[in-house]
């Protein structure tokens, strides 16, 4: 017990790795509002697409989600960070994370607001365009709203794998939490540090965690 | 020499020199091969493990008795919002400063089973709630004890709902098995990179590519096959 609280717990060594981590943190709060935004809009691109009338597009979006989906995220981010210096081309580690990240999530949004696009009646459609509205207006305005109410529990809950994704930013030594707090482990040779960064991202993700609950719940209840 | 060589190359030759030089991806390929197995065995390892466990949670939790329940609950709401790495370091680096060694393998396996039967828990329990509460009154008042009804009667019909669900989370939580390269797992990824640093090229990368493509995309495309196969049916 006393070896337990001494290497997860130890509070001297929290207390000092506390301001890295804290400044980890950040960084994990900037990646998580820089990714998600550009992989929702990505994504509701990518769905856009996917019911275009054009058969062609339509298999081109599937092609690409398919080849998107079956990456591990962490393995794009590695190609990206690693393969494209051999191409000339050299990131900075938040570019590619923000490139590999844009990859995977738009694809995994994309299918979801697919899935709410089509869940939303034909009628819905010929009623609003009858109205006059063109066909832009009548997905802005008619469609997507409902779509994404469907979908609602789905979008939640890819945007918390979203928000645990970047801690995969750590491996290719972005400044973020999980990066921070092993660099603290690895100073300290203790796992306080870690146990620390677990305690935030709980701190952050679990209100996320019940919500998902309690959202899931009204829905089966529907 | 060599200098005069690398200069009459075009910028294309170059490219497919640095990223598909087969005498390099030659090389490397028993390693990839080797990576392509372990990943292999790893994830079914995980899938086993996880749904199993999962499966047990949910049909304690349906027992309704306060304390478990409030420790399931306690465990796939941790499970599911602490990001796997996290789980994976603390694991990896904390146990032997408490005598506890367990190798990288041992540590991706446990956290990624953990992980994936915290999912499962909540997405069988979703079906055993999903399932009319009539099916329930009509096995018990036939005579059927808790247990037997729950087994016999609610189980197999919850399990056909959450087969979608269920099959997307596996396939997602298989996926990170890659994680296992931070802890020095000699799966597909592991191997990439390490040929990559060693031969100064890319291609090895490229090999891994394809390898990961090979495994998941017949997994993605199962996917999408068993979502509408055993699509709720809309009233």
């Amino acid at each position: 017990m006393e070896y337990i609280l001494e290497n997860f717990f130890n509070l001297e060594i929290m207390q000092a790795a506390l301001p890295m981590v804290l400044k980890g943190f950040g960084m994990t709060l900037v990646l998580i509002a820089l990714v998600v935004p550009v992989g929702c809009l990505g994504g509701l691109a990518v769905a856009l697409l996917g019911t275009s009338r054009s058969r062609l597009v339509r298999w081109a979006t599937i092609v690409y989600v398919d080849f998107f989906r079956a990456f591990p995220p962490l393995v794009l981010l590695i190609f990206i960070y690693a393969g494209l210096p051999f191409a000339g081309i050299d990131l900075p580690a938040i570019v590619s994370v923000a490139i590999a990240f844009l990859l995977n999530t738009s694809a995994y949004y994309g299918e979801i607001f697919r899935a709410g696009i089509e869940s939303v009646g034909d009628g819905q459609t010929e009623a609003a365009r009858s109205t006059g509205l063109t066909g832009a207006q009548t997905m802005g305005f008619v469609v997507i709203p409902q779509a994404v109410r469907n979908v609602l529990p789905d979008l939640v809950s890819n945007t918390l794998e979203v928000a645990k994704l970047t801690s995969l930013a750590s491996v290719v030594a972005l400044p973020e939490m999980l990066y921070a707090a092993d660099m603290a482990r690895s100073v300290t040779f203790n796992a306080s540090p870690i146990v620390l960064a677990a305690l935030f991202y709980l701190l952050l993700l679990w209100p996320v965690v019940r919500l998902l609950s309690v959202l899931e719940h009204k829905t089966a209840a529907r | 020499m060599s200098e005069t060589v690398v200069l009459s190359l075009t910028p294309w030759d170059r490219f497919v020199d640095s990223f598909f030089k087969l005498s390099v991806m030659r090389d490397y390929l028993p390693e990839i091969a080797q990576g392509f197995l372990l990943t292999c065995y790893l994830a079914l390892e995980i899938v086993v493990t996880g749904l199993l466990l999962g499966l047990v949670l949910a049909l304690i939790r349906a027992y309704r008795f306060w304390p478990t329940s409030f420790l399931i609950i306690i465990f796939a709401d941790v499970m599911r919002a602490l990001p796997p790495l996290v789980f994976i370091l603390l694991l990896y680096f904390g146990l032997p400063g408490i005598g506890v060694n367990l190798s990288g393998f041992t540590v991706t396996w446990l956290t990624l089973s953990l992980v994936l039967a915290a999912f499962a828990e909540e997405i069988f329990r979703a079906g055993i709630l999903a399932v009319p509460k009539g099916q329930w009154e009509a096995a018990r008042s036939t005579g059927l004890g808790f247990g037997r009804a729950l087994v016999f009667v609610v189980m197999p019909q919850a399990i056909r709902m959450t087969v979608p669900p269920l099959t997307n989370r596996t396939i997602a939580i298989t996926k990170n098995t890659a994680l296992g390269m931070v802890v020095g797992v000699g799966e597909i990824l592991n191997q990439a990179t390490t040929g990559q640093s060693f031969s100064g090229n890319a291609s090895p990368l490229v090999l891994g590519a394809i390898a990961y493509l090979i495994l998941f995309v017949p997994v993605v495309i199962f996917g999408r096959w068993v979502e509408t196969r055993f699509a709720w049916k809309k009233v």
